[in-house]
């Protein structure tokens, strides 16, 4: 396989304050892998994921998806003076783009505490991330002119619903369902946005090993399936070890490992890093 | 249900309202309490409707609606006062001198109403939609006192009369000679009340919805937060501009006071009762409110007696306080109103009506099982 | 415009800056527990101004006692909304409880109505408070000279009040948290009430020196000073007392002097103006702080 990288991070820093969430960290995610973002809690996980979405412009770094710039910021105003990470005067632009339009760009994402459209149809929930690529204006679409573009929209629905097991469940009530299928349900959304790179956050959590080994199953299928890259941050370390080809392993905001499972089980920084040093 | 007997279904219910409707027009007379009441009730329709779009699809708390139903009325009065009456209208300020030769048909007055209201509701649609909840109805809030002082104040005497207000606004007229003026109205609300229907039932009016549900998935799903608020915004406003321009033409006259702020929470009132995001609920609690504040209420303002005792509590003003007292019990005993987030369908009409025997058939089951287990 | 009409133009300003900043404290000190706009507020503060005139014209009590019957009497009033119609939505999404809030306007507007008629009631005066003063060459009556010294001296009891007390304590931690202040074993529906009855108290005391120099009160005589008054508490930065008090006095200042200038039509347009252009730039205001919602 030709390392082709879909996603590349490079000085990646968010500062909150005085509080360096995220520092200086360098990643990357090539075609077709499955790559896991590790860390104790409160290492920073989910906020590489929000850079990368676009829900907080990094307070210093660049974001390349297939090689594009689509997220640059450099350190200004306040943080100019409280920022001295590594290479701080080496990106000039800021290029902050609303979550919206990474996810037109082909990343979609899944959230820590599942944010379903809680009360529309699970069918809905689906059909809704369709909309971003309609092409009809409002009034075609409210004078039903793009029945077309509506049909084919249902039925690639369908097809979702299908393929992901949910097509028995498509009328009920998100929330109705169970906490493993709205998981399930949340990936299916992400997927019909026809991302290339997925980003799953902790989607085992809450699972029993049972449930926490068919997503493991369910992972490696979506993403031959559907060609895709997936960053996943998780805690279950039997689904990360068992499905993941890298792991990237952080703690405190700072990159302390990566590498291979293997590699990642054995680092003694890891290691110090979960169960600390005596 | 199949999709034809739904049809079917619709087709009938159809034919019975309008044939109530025309019941109600050729056995009332022109003065009567009925047909006025019906009419308001549907004015009010569309303006708890086009809340509706924002408050309850979109999920943005607007407190606006009484400043564009006051742009709606006012444009509408000042395009449509017939040339010959101009002179009596403002016989104290006189009137601006591009509009003393204007008098539009009802219709254009209509859409040009419409479109005042949406057009200020895209000036200010971008600041105002970046706030948040609270600050967004505050925001909006703030937007019709503007409208509403502004429209009285001494620099737009001569286009709207200052604090005298507009009279002489054209009424209902008969469409193409044949349907009679009372109709008008009813089929002007009917024809944007379907708009909106549309609408929702759309791609965006189910982006709409999923803004309302959560507006970070929604983003994150690749919907253009700004964009269909924006959109939500200038298109509820549009409606409201409208349902402003038809309240002026069934008062006949209109002045900044036609559109205090309690006129937004009335129509707030309807939007609650009726269920948030359903647009049905919004016009049967439409009729339902006006019918009970405008005529089956009216006798708790009326001293009444029974022999010689006093029937205690009913004079002027009580009405109102029962009216409110109801409000407050919907509020907070009944958050749902009538038709929750649901809109009306035949399948729900159908579930109603056979969910007895389905329970009864269903525990007779469960017993049936449970004796097998035993 | 010489030095002596301003120096009375400022009088007034901070005058009726003062009585808006202690309306705004109420609104400002309930919303940053409970999250919620009272709406009814404005209300509250007429309806105080009707107990004034039954106390002492209905019930001929004379001024310095009526006082304190307004303030209990309004506090009961607030505190009682704030059991049937806040209570019960705790748990209920944000918009039905502000929904429940315009209720509650809604309601009291009408009751006025009913009890009162719309008809303006005029309002009692109090000898000592109209008596004329002469402060170099400016003239006013005692109340427009008070009115600050007693906001300046309630915002200082109610700092102490919340810095140094073990009320005040669970209230600021109430109004960080919620949930993990009521699990840290604060009696939270005692705290709401506190909060309540220090804002009702509040606007009873602003009522009466809003109302003392003007002649009469209607059923919506508290829906536009309401209004203001929670601008001013927006402005400030909402949840933040010593921002409700400087949003009073700026907008009171403000207000004032356009009045002056002559375009007393738009000086509540100009308010209005002034709420939506802080919203745009410092949508918490210049006291308030930032809260980031967690994705």
């Amino acid at each position: 396989m030709s390392k082709e990288s879909v996603l590349r991070a490079c000085d990646l820093t968010m500062q909150f304050g005085g509080v360096v969430a995220v520092n200086n960290l360098n990643m990357e995610v090539n075609r077709g892998e499955i790559v896991g973002l590790i860390g104790p809690n409160g290492a920073g996980k989910t906020t590489v994921f929000n850079m990368i979405t676009g829900v907080y412009a990094p307070t210093n770094g660049e974001i390349y998806l297939n090689g594009k710039l689509i997220v640059e910021n450099y350190p200004h105003g306040r943080m100019k003076d409280i920022y001295n990470g590594q290479n701080a005067g080496k990106y000039s632009k800021v290029l902050a783009p609303t979550p919206d339009r990474i996810t037109k760009m082909g990343v979609a994402r899944t959230f820590q505490n599942i944010r379903l459209f809680k009360e529309l149809s699970v069918f809905e929930n689906v059909l809704i991330a369709k909309h971003m690529n309609i092409k009809s204006n409002l009034l075609s679409a409210t004078l039903m002119l793009n029945h077309k573009e509506e049909k084919q929209m249902r039925e690639e629905t369908m097809e979702l619903l299908r393929i992901l097991g949910l097509e028995k469940n498509k009328d009920d009530i998100a929330t109705s369902l169970p906490y493993g299928k709205q998981r399930h349900l949340e990936i299916a959304r992400a997927l019909a946005t026809k991302p290339q790179l997925l980003l799953l956050d902790e989607p085992a959590a809450g699972m029993n090993p049972q449930e926490s080994d068919d997503l493991m199953h369910f992972i490696g299928r979506i993403r031959s399936d559907f060609n895709l890259s997936i960053l996943m941050i998780e805690h279950h370390m039997q689904v990360v070890m068992g499905v993941c080809e890298r792991i990237y392993v952080l703690d405190y905001g700072t990159l302390i490992a990566e590498g291979s499972p293997t590699q990642v089980q054995n680092n003694p920084k890891v290691i110090e890093a979960y169960l600390g040093v005596d | 249900m199949t999709k034809k007997s739904k049809n079917i279904c619709s087709v009938i219910a159809a034919l019975v309202l309008v044939v109530l409707l025309i019941c109600s027009y050729e056995f009332t007379s022109s003065s009567s309490m009925l047909r006025s009441v019906l009419q308001l009730g549907a004015i009010y329709a569309l303006a708890a409707a086009s809340m509706n779009l924002l408050n309850g699809v979109t999920g943005l708390f607007s407190l606006g609606q009484a400043g564009f139903m006051a742009v709606g009325a006012y444009t509408f009065a000042i395009f449509t006062i017939p040339v010959e009456k101009k002179a009596g209208v403002y016989y104290l300020y006189g009137v601006a001198d591009g509009l003393s030769d204007i008098a539009l048909p009802a219709f254009f007055g209509l859409l040009i109403a419409g479109l005042m209201a949406a057009l200020l509701a895209a000036i200010i649609g971008a600041p105002v939609l970046r706030l948040k909840s609270d600050y967004f109805a505050i925001a909006t809030l703030g937007f019709a006192e503007i409208v509403r002082i502004l429209v009285a104040s001494s620099p737009f005497n001569r286009i709207t009369n200052g604090s005298l207000g507009l009279k002489a606004i054209p009424s209902f007229s008969n469409l193409f000679g044949v349907i009679p003026a009372y109709f008008v109205p009813f089929i002007v609300v009917a024809v944007c009340i379907s708009l909106m229907v549309l609408l929702i039932k759309s791609s965006y009016g189910r982006a709409f919805k999923a803004i309302r549900e959560d507006e970070i998935a929604a983003e994150a799903m690749g919907i253009n937060l700004a964009k269909h608020k924006r959109m939500s915004f200038i298109i509820s406003s549009f409606f409201a501009g409208i349902s402003g321009a038809l309240l002026a033409q069934f008062l006949g006259a209109v002045q900044s006071t036609t559109f205090p702020l309690s006129m937004t929470y009335n129509i707030l009132l309807i939007v609650v009762i009726g269920g948030m995001g359903s647009i049905t609920g919004s016009i049967l609690s439409a009729f339902l409110v006006t019918a009970a504040k405008e005529w089956w209420l009216r006798f708790l303002d009326v001293e009444q007696f029974i022999g010689d005792f006093q029937v205690p509590f009913l004079r002027t003003g009580f009405r109102m306080v029962v009216f409110s007292v109801i409000l407050m019990v919907v509020v907070l005993f009944w958050r749902r109103g009538i038709m929750g987030n649901k809109e009306f369908s035949w399948d729900s009409v159908y579930h109603f009506f056979t969910k007895k025997k389905k329970k009864a058939a269903l525990l007779a089951e469960d017993a049936e099982g449970g004796a097998v287990n035993e | 415009m010489d030095f002596t009409t301003f120096l009375s133009y400022c009088l007034a300003g901070i005058s009726i800056g003062g009585i808006y900043a202690l309306i705004a404290i109420g609104y400002t000190m309930v919303y940053g527990i409970l999250r919620l706009i009272n709406f009814a507020h404005g209300d509250i503060f007429m309806m105080a101004a009707y107990f004034m005139i039954f106390a002492m014209v209905d019930f001929m009590i004379p001024w310095y006692l009526s006082i304190a019957v307004v303030v209990l009497s309004t506090v009961v009033l607030g505190v009682v909304i704030e059991k049937v119609a806040y209570k019960p939505l705790r748990s209920a999404p944000r918009m039905s409880i502000m929904i429940s809030a315009i209720g509650v306007s809604y309601f009291l507007q009408n009751v006025a109505t009913y009890l009162f008629s719309a008809l303006p009631k005029s309002y009692p005066s109090i000898p000592l408070l109209n008596k004329k003063i002469v402060l170099g060459d400016v003239s006013t009556s005692l109340v427009t000279f008070i009115t600050p010294i007693i906001t300046v001296l309630a915002v200082i009891l109610l700092m102490m009040l919340i810095k140094h007390t073990k009320v005040g304590m669970a209230m600021r931690a109430v109004s960080k948290d919620f949930e993990t202040a009521q699990l840290m074993g604060i009696k939270i529906n005692n705290i709401i009430s506190v909060t309540f009855i220090i804002g009702c108290s509040l606007a009873a005391v602003g009522s009466i020196l809003y109302f003392t120099p003007r002649p009469s009160v209607f059923p919506l005589a508290g829906s536009l000073p309401g209004l203001k008054c929670f601008i001013a508490a927006v402005f400030g930065g909402i949840g933040s007392i010593p921002g409700a008090v400087v949003g009073g006095f700026i907008i009171g200042l403000s207000e004032t002097f356009i009045k002056a200038a002559g375009y007393s039509e738009f000086s509540d347009v100009f308010t209005f103006v002034l709420l939506v252009a802080v919203l745009m730039f410092r949508p918490t205001g210049l006291f308030g702080e930032k809260i980031a919602e967690k994705v």
